[in-house]
């Protein structure tokens, strides 16, 4: 796409974030959806274009009672909202639809209204990884992190870090979960999970939902909120078994998403004022710092234990605590945006003083899909 | 009764795990995977205790899943041949939370074949502990019936005689 050639005029998250017994998946979605509307000053009937993911764009086209001429119900877990933007602004761009709404909503803590999670015993994954009893994510996502350890020379301590940074950065965002500050020591001494993995290197489990609406760049400078413009966009795959990830120690899935990414919004690293990566768990950012190129190979476990990414670092990363601290409903990727888009604003908690470009990296499945998004609110050329 | 799985329950944590598991054991448990036409002879052979590769037969690619063509070429033209059943530990994690099919902690792994391909399994007749469990570590391929139709392939230490670790953990190992 053409950088800066499509905007997010509204944001926003649901009204609570956590534990939200009273409210249905598909009610997280409306809430979610109704507070972004009313941030861009839109009602549905100026919506004409709608993307989401874990429900049909069907159900919440209807529910919202919109018209949609384009729909996408891209799902490839938790980074599908990155690649619902990129797609949105390619159907913006070929005149498909003006104004698109993408919705997500969870029940991930408290399981209303939505299905149960199930595994075909006939698919590749039921019949090679599911007999091994992985217990989902804490115990399959995992898997890959002692030989990257290994290879690189990356230790658990620094794996730890990456926890206690989240969590500073967490004590600064009033909506977070989890705010008290912790140490290395309380991370590898907190309850083990999946060895090597303690409860707090794994994210959390909460309810919620976010939203996005994007135009064109032209019409954008007409709404309440300042424009992010959506300066470069990437993603890929790789596969749904992590048992057949080419190599366990880098994501091909990140590094052809990133570099899309990179390409399309002609930025360098050094540009980058400010970073989400999907954290899921702890090893997440340090694969996602190396094969984005923000770090070379085993070098981001002591780039983050050496605080670069904390508070006052100089690649703030994960800025609203992350999955690990801030919230997470399952598919964390409409979080991570809409961070992005605050700090783009300006209005972000824990705001990056003059950040001008954000980049927005998600993982789907387990290592699975990937989908990257770059953001500023300066159009390509303005930047200073 | 399950049997395999239950040497592995006096494992990592000595304290609340173990014990809440103690009896619980139950091979049933475990999520029984159904075979389709391009698998079929993939469980075929691990009910008759051989671990089944696939090769192509114009670019030579080993390759696992199973699937009738060959994932590198896209070649139809590819055969199947018994794998030597040894491996080495790529990656791993030991799960802490109770699961009826296991006595206590246990180790999720992938495998490296000898042959290239990489596998999930868990890896059986050692302690389930980091100190037991060394990356890169000798493993040989051992079977466990699940049910009449189908045996599932795990992993030991190589080092281990094969014979005495199949009577432990009985059934499989043929």
């Amino acid at each position: 796409m053409k950088p800066s050639s499509i905007a997010i005029v509204g944001a926003a998250e649901t009204t609570e974030l956590g534990r939200i017994p009273g409210m249905s998946q598909i009610q997280l979605h409306a809430d979610a959806a109704i507070n972004t509307m009313h941030d861009a000053g839109l009602k549905p009937s100026d919506i004409d274009g709608i993307a989401t993911a874990g429900e049909s764009p069907v159900a919440i086209a209807h529910y919202l009672g919109i018209t949609p001429k384009w729909t996408d119900g891209t799902q490839v877990g938790g980074c599908s909202f990155m690649l619902h933007v990129r797609h949105a602004a390619a159907a913006i761009n070929e005149g498909l639809c003006d104004t698109v709404l993408i919705t997500h909503g969870e029940s991930g803590r408290s399981g209303i209204g939505r299905g149960p999670w199930n595994t075909a015993s006939a698919s590749l994954q039921g019949q090679f990884e599911s007999p091994y009893c992985s217990m989902g994510p804490p115990t399959t996502f995992t898997i890959p992190v002692l030989r990257y350890l290994k290879d690189t020379d990356t230790t658990l301590e620094q794996l730890a870090s990456v926890a206690v940074v989240q969590r500073e950065w967490a004590g600064l965002n009033p909506r977070a979960s989890q705010r008290d500050p912790i140490t290395v020591d309380d991370v590898l001494g907190d309850r083990m999970i999946a060895y090597p993995f303690t409860k707090t290197m794994c994210c959390l489990v909460t309810d919620g939902g976010g939203a996005l609406i994007l135009t064109n760049a032209q019409r954008a400078e007409n709404f309440p909120n300042k424009p992010v413009y959506i300066v470069g966009t990437g993603e890929s795959s790789e596969t749904p078994m992590i048992s057949q990830m080419q190599d366990m120690t880098t994501s091909k899935a990140f590094r052809v998403s990133g570099q899309q990414a990179f390409t399309e919004a002609g930025i360098t690293h050094n540009e980058v004022d400010h970073v989400m990566i999907y954290d899921a768990f702890a090893h997440l950012p340090i694969y996602g710092l190396e094969d984005l190129g923000f770090c070379g190979r085993g070098e981001a476990g002591a780039f983050i234990s050496e605080r670069n990414t904390a508070p006052g670092g100089r690649l703030p990363l994960n800025t609203n605590g992350g999955g690990l601290s801030f919230m997470h409903s399952g598919m964390y990727g409409m979080y991570a945006l809409q961070e992005s888009v605050r700090q783009m604003r300006g209005t972000a908690p824990a705001q990056v003083p003059e950040a001008q470009i954000s980049v927005c990296h998600g993982v789907g499945g387990m290592f699975g899909a990937s989908g990257t998004v770059i953001v500023s609110n300066q159009k390509a050329g303005q930047r200073g | 009764m399950n049997t395999i799985l239950k040497p592995l329950g006096s494992m990592v944590n000595e304290d609340s795990t173990a014990v809440r598991n103690t009896g619980m054991a139950d091979k049933s448990k475990i999520p029984v995977p159904k075979a389709t036409p391009e698998t079929q002879h993939f469980w075929d052979g691990t009910k008759a205790g051989v671990l089944r590769l696939q090769r192509c037969c114009e670019c030579s690619q080993i390759y696992f899943p199973p699937r009738p063509f060959c994932p590198a070429c896209v070649s139809r033209d590819v055969e199947v041949f018994d794998a030597c059943g040894r491996a080495f530990l790529y990656s791993y994690v030991i799960n802490q939370r109770p699961h009826p099919a296991f006595d206590g902690p246990y180790s999720i792994a992938v495998v490296e074949l000898e042959e290239g391909p990489r596998m999930m399994t868990n890896i059986v007749g050692v302690e389930q502990t980091p100190q037991a469990l060394k990356l890169d570590m000798p493993l040989v391929v051992t079977f466990e019936p699940l049910n009449e139709d189908i045996s599932l392939p795990y992993f030991q230490p190589a080092e281990q005689p094969v014979e005495q670790s199949s009577k432990q953990h009985a059934g499989g190992g043929r």
